[in-house]
């Protein structure tokens, strides 16, 4: 499957979960902060995508999960070093540049998750 | 679950389907603050309620209530036609996704056409739930499983399915 298929198959995701139109689901949009997504639909979004493309996603894989129960990862409500590595690390599908380069609080995590992140997700888990 | 929403389960598939049925009566008093074209009819918010609290006790069921289930988001709700008073409902819930997280239900609404066995579409519903103790925020809540209550079991127990949620009591009991 190509990426543009894949990109328009996450658009009808996208839609579904979060009623938003197909035209605001761009590469870069942030789930949370772009099309409003809450925690609830990030499971959504999870379940949907499992039956799109016929894919099994363990917990934890695709968003971010228990990073507050580290003190490694975060202090006083901030990313570590060895959070945000633990991240790049274990979440190659996400571009950490935001976080990295700037505002480094828990709460904005969720931003960097776009839509192309969920793409890059699908094709590395589709690739392999 | 304080306010329930159906009156009893009449099939049950573990792990994958729930059906209820609801009587819709006059004697309830929302029933007469709410009208469409001048005929009482049922809210569609309750509607919902009950494949809710259908697809709530599903979902339940298959931890034997030992998660507390929420409901968490309402995905998909239409609505084809109204039900009123002296209506038998039907919901018939199905689990489309589970894990530890939570759960996806898909759900069909009928009414029993009057007079007859037949049963005619009033809408459909996808729900999402939650299990609050596995939340991705990380929130605690109590031990105590105050989603299903004492009313709940009686639904249970009247199904014949009172073994579900005796494990439960058990348990806590032990606790």
């Amino acid at each position: 499957m190509s990426r543009d298929e894949i990109f328009e198959k996450i658009q009808t995701v996208l839609d579904d979960a979060l009623g938003v139109d197909e035209d605001e689901v761009t590469p870069n949009a942030s789930l949370t902060a772009d099309l409003g997504a809450e925690s609830i639909d990030f499971l959504d979004i999870v379940f949907r995508i499992e039956k799109t493309f016929d894919i099994k996603i363990p917990q934890g894989e695709l968003f971010p999960e228990g990073l507050t129960e580290n003190p490694e990862w975060v202090a006083d409500g901030n990313l570590t070093d060895e959070g945000l590595s633990m991240l790049k690390e274990r979440m190659g599908h996400v571009n950490f540049d935001a976080i990295e380069n700037g505002d480094r609080n828990v709460s904005k995590i969720a931003d960097s998750i776009t839509v192309d992140s969920l793409v890059n997700f699908v094709e590395m888990k589709l690739g392999s | 679950m304080r306010w329930l929403w159906i009156d009893s389960i009449i099939e049950h598939e573990p792990e994958s389907r729930l059906v209820a049925i609801k009587n819709i009566s006059l004697s309830e008093d929302h029933l007469h603050d709410y009208f469409v074209n001048g005929h009482v009819v049922a809210p569609f918010s309750l509607l919902i309620e009950g494949m809710a609290q259908t697809a709530g006790i599903l979902v339940g069921s298959v931890s034997r209530f030992k998660e507390k289930v929420i409901l968490a988001k309402i995905a998909h709700a239409n609505l084809d036609r109204d039900v009123t008073a002296g209506d038998c409902v039907r919901f018939d819930a199905t689990i489309e996704r589970l894990d530890k997280a939570g759960a996806s239900t898909t759900g069909v609404i009928d009414r029993r056409v009057a007079g007859g066995d037949a049963w005619e579409r009033v809408g459909t519903i996808e729900l999402m739930f939650s299990h609050i103790d596995n939340n991705m925020a990380g929130v605690e809540f109590p031990e105590d499983n105050f989603v299903f209550s004492d009313n709940f079991k009686m639904v249970l127990e009247q199904a014949g399915l009172a073994s579900l949620a005796e494990e439960v009591k058990e348990e806590q009991c032990l606790g």
